[in-house]
């Protein structure tokens, strides 16, 4: 395991860790007197949203949006915002121990929106937690909106309490999920 | 860009990224960018069990905006040289200004 000063060093030398789909002329090779400069550091191209995205490109992956929403399909396209498009899309509802699938199709979805994109281990895809039931969207649904009116019930009452201490709500009172 | 060069000294090395959402993340720190948004391979989640639609994820992609907490392992963390940075930094600033 390597270690890499905070100061960063220009050259950017080549480690063993270096993204190969890198083309050998982004890559400043180590050059003679600069390498007792320091230890070795991936060059600056590993470090952009983009490099993070392209190897989850083409991947089955679960979307989780700021609103609380599951989205679960292929990620076919991106940008430096994490603006995402996402195919063959199905969201999943999650209520108790109930959950629902829904087709939804093509996704664009905005960056501003995205908590986190997990990989599916299709290893693991199926093994869905024993406590979970498949249940009917409807009942799913239902279910589902008692618990985020309760949600949304319990964090009022607790904001109400809080403001008069001085405390604001977290994420300027924008539930994230 | 200070805290982006300091992520990076942390690369390979487990932390523990805490959400807004409350969610805990545990795994080991693979990428990060200029938004310090943040790549976690062989992740492990505190609660799993309050959160079923992560349990057959292994490496994640998280946007910068959406964390509240890294938490970092302290073996790695040198405080003092970190602080150095953060005045040769607020130097070079002053000196653009």
């Amino acid at each position: 395991m390597e270690r890499h000063s905070v100061h960063e060093n220009p050259t950017g030398g080549q480690s063993a860790n270096a993204h190969q789909s890198l083309t050998p002329q982004n890559v400043v090779a180590p050059q003679g007197p600069l390498i007792t400069q320091g230890p070795p550091q991936l060059p600056p191209q590993m470090f952009t949203t983009a490099a993070q995205l392209l190897d989850l490109t083409d991947k089955k992956l679960v979307l989780v949006l700021r609103d609380g929403r599951k989205l679960i399909g292929v990620l076919r396209s991106w940008d430096q915002f994490a603006n995402l498009v996402l195919q063959d899309t199905i969201e999943r509802l999650y209520a108790g121990n109930l959950y629902a699938d829904i087709l939804r199709g093509l996704f664009i979805v905005r960056g501003e929106n995205v908590l986190l994109l997990g990989e599916i281990d299709l290893d693991k895809e199926d093994e869905i937690p024993s406590t979970l039931k498949k249940a009917p969207f409807e009942e799913v649904f239902e279910l589902k909106k008692k618990e985020d009116n309760e949600r949304k019930l319990s964090d009022k009452t607790r904001h109400n309490k809080l403001q008069p201490h001085g405390f604001e709500p977290e994420h300027s009172g924008e539930v994230l999920f | 860009m200070l805290f982006f060069s300091f992520f990076k000294t942390l690369i390979n090395h487990t932390v523990t990224v805490e959400l807004k959402n409350d969610i805990r993340i545990y795994g080991t720190l693979r990428s990060v960018d200029q938004y310090l948004n943040i790549k976690l391979d062989n992740i492990d989640i505190v609660n799993l069990d309050q959160y079923p639609h992560l349990s057959s994820v292994k490496n994640m992609f998280i946007r910068g905006s959406v964390v509240r907490y890294v938490v970092l392992p302290q073996a790695e963390v040198d405080t003092t040289l970190l602080e150095d940075a953060t005045r040769r930094e607020a130097a070079n600033q002053a000196n653009k200004a």
